[in-house]
């Protein structure tokens, strides 16, 4: 009875990982059969121009959706992202019309968007508010903040050095995508092997639990909200520097993007599993659906209900998954 | 072994109802009204006040259903995207598809109450959490208006359309009205019946309150479907006050909903709160945005306020709530 028991848990997380990984495959298919069928259609969405477009204007997305992933795999949310990227991006140009050096201009973000993740996640830890009402209040706190601080002008007359995301390495891969893959790659790999890591999968997936094991679930808590805020700012950085202009308001609905990314990207919204290589492809199958869209003459307009389709299906499909796995 | 602490008898100083929640608000709200009435002379007029009442009645429907729905412990995001959604159909079933307009009011009314059925049946049934559930239709209902509406705007209605978001009745705005039947049902339906009961149960021990028997589904998918027909509702008045239908109206009332119900003293956690808060919180909430207006703040630093009341609001309430739980 015990030794089945035993085998039982055991060959769990094995199941599960399977399961991860079949995630990750199905999105990679996803992503791959998509571009087939609407190259079909319309072969000019196949040029490599504006596959790479597709990619380097939504790299920003995938970035911020690896720290997203960490919120929500802990068990928590964030819906002010959006609004933070917006101010942070904002910080940053002005520092660079300013005339502050470069250096500066790049790491400010960071360090802003660290310090105000951070608070974040203390008062949700330490004061025990929820997280919605938290990020909620701060979503408006600086979307109302930029807007008034700003009036939504248009940052221009950027110094050359300043476009981070123009910048290629060995003349072929540009820093956005790199960003991209060296963020994914090196947050999994954390996640997975380091001990700091495993600690978001144990406060996510059974918080008493890891309490007992000496787990702080309030110092991981604030952890996972300080790096979230530092992928929030390499985000804002990509964001800034892609195009010649920053217009200094929130992208709208940015947070729901990034949230869907993580969502269909295999992160269960009950906390404890997913991984970030996940998020990352759904954050390119996003950005694709967009242009197919546009390719297929599909109205724009409806992305945010498919968004809105692509959280419900997989998060209906993850909860019903889940109860199967458990009544098995 | 006899030192088991009893719990101890707190001596009052004051008798219980001036140390509810609501009436430390309502007091002041009560001295906030008079400051802002010294400040400026254009404030505490009758005329200035039954104004924002007209408002503040789009989002006091909403914050009704929406008291329920956090007492039992749960939220619902999608409401502003409702109003969006249900504001779009009324136009374009009257205007594309040629309803007529009493109907086409109906129409946009059971489309809200169908969005919040969806949310309901989707938390009650798959038991996804409510704060996922309807942040998945807060992007699906917003696309939808989106999609439907292309970004184009309806207007044009005639003349008796605007009689509820513009005229007065009896001395006082027409929505007004709405809003005061609505507050009484509601009023009454969490004070005196089952069903109110029933709420306070959920948000204390659903475990427990659904072992007692309750129908703690039927219950919430009830207040969820609610939630969208008020929101249906609050369309209406919204569109027959400013005349037109745009896809994007209505976005960001989650934020002015639950700011006033926290506000109002309805606990985030669940198992406490009334009606009369949720009143006494968007008088504040309204009265905060009047008094920002007439002070010549913008719209936009209005709501850099209302967040910070909403996190602050919740902290003074969390720490006075452990206080009394003597934790």
């Amino acid at each position: 009875m015990i030794a089945a028991t035993l085998t039982r848990t055991e060959a769990d997380p094995r199941r599960l990982l399977k399961a991860l990984a079949s995630q990750e495959v199905l999105l990679a298919i996803a992503v791959v059969g998509l571009a087939i069928a609407v190259g079909f259609y319309n072969p000019r969405f196949l040029a490599t121009r504006n596959l790479s477009d597709v990619l380097l204007g939504n790299a920003y997305i995938a970035v911020a959706a690896v720290g997203m992933s960490m919120v929500i795999i802990s068990g928590n949310i964030d819906i002010s992202v959006g609004s933070l990227i917006g101010v942070l991006a904002t910080l940053s140009g002005t520092l660079a019309v300013d005339g502050a050096p470069i250096i500066i201009t790049w790491l400010v973000p960071l360090v802003v968007g660290v310090l105000v993740m951070a608070a974040q996640g203390a008062v949700i830890a330490y004061l025990r508010i929820p997280a919605i009402v938290v990020t909620l209040g701060m979503l408006s706190i600086l979307k109302g903040g930029l807007i008034s601080a700003t009036g939504g002008k248009w940052i221009t007359d950027l110094p050359d050095g300043f476009h981070l995301a123009d910048i290629e390495l060995f003349g072929t891969v540009p820093m956005p995508v790199l960003l991209m893959i060296v963020a994914t790659i090196l947050a999994a790999l954390w996640m997975r092997h380091s001990a700091s890591g495993r600690t978001i999968y144990a406060v996510g997936g059974n918080a008493e639990a890891a309490r007992l094991c000496g787990i702080s679930q309030p110092r991981t808590t604030v952890m996972v909200f300080a790096l979230h805020g530092f992928f929030a700012g390499v985000a804002a950085l990509l964001y800034a520097t892609q195009l010649r202009v920053i217009q200094s308001t929130v992208p709208p609905n940015l947070e729901l993007t990034i949230i869907t990314a993580s969502v269909v990207g295999g992160v269960s919204i009950l906390g404890g599993v997913g991984t970030v290589i996940g998020s990352s492809l759904a954050a390119i199958l996003i950005a694709e659906i967009a242009s197919a869209l546009v390719f297929t003459d599909v109205s724009p307009y409806w992305i945010r209900a498919v968004q809105g389709s692509l959280i419900l299906i997989t998060v209906i499909a993850d909860i019903l998954r889940r109860r199967r796995m458990a009544g098995a | 072994m006899s030192e088991i602490p009893l719990p101890q008898t707190v001596k009052r100083v004051a008798p219980w109802w001036l140390l509810r929640h609501e009436t430390m608000l309502a007091a002041i709200l009560f001295v906030a009204l008079v400051i802002l009435g010294v400040l400026n002379n254009r404030f505490l007029t009758l005329d200035n006040l039954l104004n924002q009442g007209r408002l503040t009645t789009e989002v006091g429907l909403i914050a009704l259903p929406m008291t329920f729905i956090i007492i039992t412990g749960g939220i619902d995001l999608s409401v502003g995207s409702i109003v969006g959604l249900c504001a779009i159909m009324l136009g374009y079933s009257w205007k594309i598809f040629g309803f007529p307009l009493p109907l086409a009011i109906c129409f946009s009314l059971v489309v809200g109450a169908a969005a919040g059925f969806l949310n309901g049946l989707v938390i009650t049934k798959v038991k996804v959490p409510p704060l996922i559930m309807t942040i998945a239709t807060l992007a699906l209902y917003r696309g939808l208006a989106e999609g439907i509406s292309q970004a184009h705007s309806v207007r044009g209605y005639p003349e008796w359309f605007y009689f509820v978001g513009q005229s007065d009745l009896f001395g006082v705005p027409a929505q007004l009205w709405l809003l005061l039947i609505a507050i009484v049902v509601a009023g009454i339906a969490l004070d005196r019946t089952t069903f109110g009961r029933t709420l306070y149960a959920i948000g204390n021990n659903e475990t427990a309150a659904r072992f007692s028997g309750l129908p703690v589904d039927r219950v919430k998918l009830i207040i969820y479907t609610l939630s969208g027909l008020m929101a249906g509702l609050s369309a209406f008045v919204l569109v027959s006050r400013v005349t037109t239908t745009r896809s994007d109206m209505g976005s960001g009332y989650e934020l002015d909903v639950i700011a006033a119900v926290v506000l109002g003293g309805t606990s985030i956690f669940g198992g406490l709160g009334t009606i009369w808060g949720t009143i006494v919180g968007l008088a504040m909430i309204q009265l905060l945005k009047n008094g920002l207006a007439l002070t010549g703040v913008k719209g936009d630093a209005t709501i850099v306020v209302i967040g910070a009341v909403l996190i602050l609001s919740t902290l003074v309430a969390g720490s006075l709530q452990r206080r009394r739980d003597g934790v």
